[in-house]
């Protein structure tokens, strides 16, 4: 789960880090007023879940309320990467006189936790990865011990020159390391962290990426959530158990098992078509799962035809035959579907299937050829 | 032969009582496998109703389990948030294998796990992972013991039910199979593919191994460059999320490609420069392998 930039300040915030103050706004009247609270030379962020937020317009400097007003009636509806911008972060502009990288991510290959670091900050640490990789300095945590102090200071070290610097930066990373801990995050950035002229290490700008796999422990963070910020289908998917990804094409799919399921789009594309989504329905065989699988496929205009791809383990196939005929009779489908089904209680499945009018293969790869051939067949 | 699973596998499930656990524990005592005991605190001193009129003692703790029946494996279907405790009680009880098959255990609880078991010496399979499957010896884990059949391919993948898929169509060829490994989609993982192909290459039974990979992280690359220094066997691949969008997570948690990295065609490069035939589709891995004999 991704959240907004003024709520990464604000557990930071609550963890000790020094951040400025900054107000979210909704309306330009709101960020006009906060601007003045602020003595008229602000920044306004628009606040969505989307790097390069710079680049897309969608960070201004004012140099006074009235101007924070106009930047924020320009920046509040404009659309970052398909998402819409509903709220700005208004925050005092700072006087820097140097910006650095800190985060926190978790490793696949240690198996652990890692700090990166840099003295480049304020551009993605990606950028610096692939341009300048000595520049990052790593420091992987035994999450058993947390990030030792000798360890925040010889990152510190790393960033800054002058003692007074060192330890206010190692004492950023630790508690930037108890918020990633206490948040359930998966990543946690400050980006940039200054120094003002007079010395001051700052946090300017935050971003946390959480866990979903947290969300069940740590309601206060699920409470973070932005509805607003995800596509329509995807909440939908979310809120009924199912796993799904909208894409560009028009063939839509629905398999059990995540690996299958991104197999299957991939053979769409190898006979020609274009996947319309992802959609694992998991391993349960609930007709319901069935049904809001249809619904929501359906609900995308651009879907000429749906493919299942089901293999039967532990999910029996005959229970999956049933759902979809449930399905059918439940919502009104006006395109056509073909199905796959294999492995356990197969030939019951096939039979269920046939009694409700469907034909079903057993083969993958025939399921799929059909399906992209039905989908170039009605004006690809 | 097989690996990490054999006849001599003595299985103790924690969470035996649970919907999923007793499920599975009626179907990996069918398939054959010697279940010895049931872990569920506070059910201590009962008895879980296996098929063939089986009974299996419950314990309260793995410790007691182990203490009275010599389990010396651990399979765990116990809910995400108490699940990593589950792993590491099992790897402290003394058993050499634990296989998590629970989905949506918090990844810093499993970096947590992954340290504990390394220090305690034991191999962790999983989480969020099917299990193993030794054809005709024993099976530890989800998968349909109806797929596969005994033979001489090894099979290692990331995935669930692709890897039924492939393992249905090796066995229709007469591919049969000497152990399944399914090492789970989660980003950090107790078995990586390198630990797999490793046994595969020192077990007597298996003469080649199919790698599944997915889209996320970099253990394809490690393993195709592992193939090439170390592997004497032929392995061939196949890499699901060729077409995934950058930046989503593909059901799997482990499934996504950040930034540039972790992307299919990177991963497919990586086998192919390693002298790893990769299959365009699932289909085409069975004249691959057939090929590679």
């Amino acid at each position: 789960m991704n959240i907004h930039e003024y709520q990464a300040r604000d557990i930071l915030a609550r963890h000790g880090v020094p951040v400025p103050p900054g107000i979210v706004a909704t309306t330009p009247e709101e960020a006009e007023a906060a601007a003045t609270q602020f003595g008229g030379t602000v920044v306004v962020k628009a606040q969505v879940h989307a790097g390069g937020r710079g680049k897309a317009g969608g960070v201004k400097l004012a140099r006074s309320a009235a101007e924070a007003r106009t930047h924020a009636e320009r920046i509040l509806g404009m659309t970052i990467k398909g998402l819409v911008v509903r709220r700005v972060l208004i925050a005092p502009a700072e006087e820097i006189a140097s910006e650095a990288y800190v985060g926190i991510v978790v490793d696949r290959a240690s198996r652990r936790p890692v700090f990166m670091v840099s003295r480049e900050g304020g551009i993605d640490i990606e950028e610096v990865a692939a341009r300048n990789p000595g520049a990052i300095r790593r420091q992987p945590v035994d999450p058993r011990y947390g990030l030792l102090p000798f360890e925040a200071y010889t990152l510190a070290t790393a960033l800054y020159d002058g003692l007074p610097q060192q330890r206010a930066c190692a004492r950023i990373l630790r508690q930037l390391y108890t918020a990633f801990i206490e948040s359930g995050a998966s990543l946690a950035e400050i980006n940039p962290l200054v120094t003002t002229p007079d010395g001051e290490v700052k946090a300017l700008d935050a971003k946390f990426n959480i866990d979903d796999n947290e969300l069940d422990r740590r309601t206060q963070v699920a409470a973070l959530r932005d509805v607003d910020a995800e596509p329509p289908a995807e909440r939908m998917a979310r809120e009924a158990g199912l796993s799904f990804i909208k894409l560009e094409g028009n063939i839509g799919a629905v398999v059990n098992g995540a690996g299958l399921a991104m197999a299957t789009m991939d053979l769409i594309k190898y006979y020609g078509g274009e996947p319309a989504n992802f959609l694992d329905i998991g391993g349960s065989s609930n007709p319901e799962k069935v049904v809001n699988a249809l619904r929501i496929i359906t609900a995308d205009p651009a879907v000429r035809v749906i493919c299942f791809n089901i293999f039967g383990g532990i999910t029996r196939c005959d229970d999956v035959a049933n759902g979809i005929v449930t399905a059918m009779g439940m919502i009104d489908i006006r395109v056509p579907l073909v199905i796959r089904l294999t492995g356990t209680n197969e030939a019951q499945a096939l039979e269920i299937l046939a009694r409700a009018g469907y034909t079903a293969t057993t083969s993958m790869d025939e399921v799929v050829q059909k399906a992209v051939e039905l989908a170039g067949g009605q004006g690809r | 032969m097989a690996i990490f699973i054999d006849r001599d596998t003595r299985l103790i499930v924690q969470g035996i009582t649970g919907r999923d656990g007793s499920f599975h524990t009626h179907q990996m005592i069918e398939y054959g496998t010697q279940v010895v005991a049931g872990v569920t605190p506070g059910k201590g001193g009962q008895f879980f109703d296996g098929p063939g009129g089986r009974r299996v003692p419950v314990f309260d703790t793995v410790d007691r389990a182990v203490v009275e029946t010599g389990g010396n494996a651990a399979i765990v279907y116990v809910p995400p948030l108490f699940a990593a405790d589950a792993i590491m009680e099992a790897a402290a009880a003394g058993v050499g294998l634990v296989v998590g098959i629970t989905e949506g255990i918090p990844v810093l609880d499993m970096a947590r796990a992954c340290a504990w078991v390394a220090d305690h010496g034991v191999r962790l399979v999983g989480a969020n992972c099917p299990g193993l499957l030794s054809p005709g010896l024993s099976k530890v884990g989800i998968l349909p013991g109806t797929i596969a059949r005994p033979g001489n391919v090894g099979v290692v993948s990331r995935s669930g039910t692709l890897t039924y898929e492939v393992v249905f169509q090796l066995s229709r060829a007469g591919l049969g199979q000497s152990t399944c490994v399914g090492i789970g989609g989660d980003p950090i993982n107790g078995t990586s593919f390198i630990d797999c192909l490793a046994a595969f290459e020192a077990d007597t039974d298996t003469l080649a191994v199919v790698l599944i990979g997915e889209i996320g992280g970099t253990d394809e690359q490690q393993a195709a460059a592992f193939v090439s220094a170390n592997m004497t066997k032929p392995v061939v691949g196949f890499i699901a999320g060729q077409t995934a969008p950058p930046g989503r997570r593909m059901g799997h948690a482990g499934a996504i490609i950040s930034g540039s990295a972790g992307t299919a065609a990177e991963k497919v490069e990586a086998f192919h420069a390693n002298g790893i035939a990769v299959a365009r589709r699932p289909s085409d891995l069975v004249g691959l392998v057939q090929a590679a004999l």
